[in-house]
């Protein structure tokens, strides 16, 4: 089983307070978490990279335990190694381009040099398509491009999954034509384990093997609108 | 001349170590009271902001209470290491750093409140642990505020007289820093020795200023 979500998580909003209550079982390697804002995706994104703490229930990844309050299992987002795109990209905006990059290249306590030595770092820089802004810092570069650094940056130290919180958000629509594609082609190559945030029906047509509904902090029957193939 | 040179090193001497030690702990408590939530922070800052406000002499009354050789830190000292705080250039640098300490704790605060927490998620993400999330992300981003406060630390500390006065006295060669010497100067109506010590000070505060005008704003230039 590539997903096995089951988890409840209390959480507090501005005084109100909000349960979230994940179920999921998917074998399909694209999986698309699809539902209005304030549904709670991205705290069920968080919750599987380990950035929250479910209260009970468990976490499966790949036949990896990754959470289980029954077995006392907790992972650290640094164990899990999942690859996490932010919506806004959460770039760092004190480092260039393929500083960003190599960032997970290096464990300790300094950051990457500017000068570009790891010539792992620079062919995954020319895959995908930095090399002319590889010496760039990320407000110096278009929207597109720093999209491509936050995937290229989340999936450079092969991770087990890639969490993907509205990808596509920020962009506009031309742009986001030729990099739903490109996503699609390099989840492909890569054969990597891909759940992705959206409350878009575009991304559902291009990217989803199987669309899971989450609507007020429940997983909800699918609806006709975003034709599901069987979660 | 040579004592206001001896001053000057002195109160150089003093000051540097009353920054370098505000640089770990004004930033070590400003970057826990921003990532750690817990009942009585506010309470915490508070109390730690008071050298800001409570007049020096009465700062220096309660560095003497505890350092001093009936107090419970300074009759520890004796007892233990045979060492008398009270009246060295030590004590002095006790009291410049309890004085300048809320400016960089403030401004310590202040600047990591701006880092994004996500930005620390992006990093654990990447498997990179605690102390390189904050080396790597945190404190980078947060640098130009730390500098800043450091800098009025460290000019703040060059000025200190009040608590310093009480605590390490004015023992000239020992603990006699240069605004102490100044206020000697002109109390035994040697004006030439006061002119001169004035002129070194305010050419050392202004130089000060500059070093902060020319450093801040370079680290702030790639920031978005």
């Amino acid at each position: 089983m590539i997903w096995d979500i089951d988890f409840v998580k209390r959480l507090q909003h501005a005084g109100s307070r909000f349960e979230l209550e994940i179920s999921f079982q998917s074998d399909v390697q694209r999986l698309v978490l699809f539902g209005p804002s304030g549904a709670g995706k991205t705290q069920t994104l968080k919750v599987i990279a380990g950035l929250v703490r479910g209260d009970r229930g468990h976490v499966r990844v790949a036949n990896k335990t990754l959470f289980s309050s029954k077995d006392g299992i907790h992972l650290s987002p640094q164990q899990r190694r999942m690859a996490y795109v932010f919506q806004d990209y959460a770039l760092f905006p004190h480092l260039t381009v393929c500083q960003n990059i190599a960032f997970a290249r290096r464990s300790g306590w300094i950051n990457p040099p500017r000068r570009r030595v790891d010539t792992a770092v620079d062919r995954w820089i020319e895959t995908f398509h930095l090399t002319s802004v590889a010496n760039h810092y990320p407000h110096q570069i278009s929207g597109g491009q720093r999209q491509r650094t936050a995937i290229a940056r989340a999936l450079m130290n092969e991770p087990a999954a890639l969490l993907l919180d509205e990808p596509f958000a920020a962009l506009d629509k031309g742009l986001r034509h030729r990099l739903r594609d490109d996503l699609a082609r390099l989840q492909r190559e890569l054969q990597i384990p891909m759940l992705m945030i959206t409350h878009d029906d575009d991304d559902v047509g291009a990217l989803a093997d199987a669309v899971v509904n989450v609507h007020a902090g429940r997983i909800v029957p699918a609806s006709d609108a975003c034709a599901p193939t069987g979660a | 001349m040579d004592t206001a040179w001896i001053a000057l090193l002195l109160t150089l001497k003093v000051a540097g170590w009353a920054t370098a030690i505000n640089l770990v702990l004004g930033v070590g408590v400003g970057y826990a009271m921003v990532r750690w939530r817990f009942p009585a922070r506010e309470l915490i800052d508070a109390v730690l902001a008071l050298p800001m406000v409570m007049p020096p002499t009465v700062l220096g009354y309660y560095i003497l209470v505890l350092i001093g050789t009936h107090g419970p830190i300074g009759a520890w000292l004796l007892r233990q290491f045979g060492v008398r705080m009270i009246f060295t250039w030590q004590a002095a640098v006790v009291a410049a750093t309890i004085v300048s300490f809320p400016l960089v704790f403030k401004s310590a605060r202040a600047a990591f409140e701006t880092v994004e927490p996500q930005l620390e998620d992006a990093a654990r993400l990447l498997g990179v642990g605690e102390v390189g999330v904050f080396f790597r992300v945190s404190l980078p981003l947060a640098w130009h505020g730390v500098l800043a406060g450091l800098l009025l630390a460290f000019a703040r500390a060059l000025g200190e007289f009040g608590a310093t006065l009480m605590v390490a006295g004015s023992i000239a060669g020992k603990t006699q820093t240069l605004s102490i010497a100044v206020y000697e100067a002109v109390q035994a109506g040697q004006d030439d020795t006061a002119n001169f010590l004035v002129a070194v000070t305010s050419i050392v505060c202004v130089s000060v200023l500059l070093a902060a005008g020319r450093l801040v704003p370079g680290r702030v230039a790639h920031r978005q």
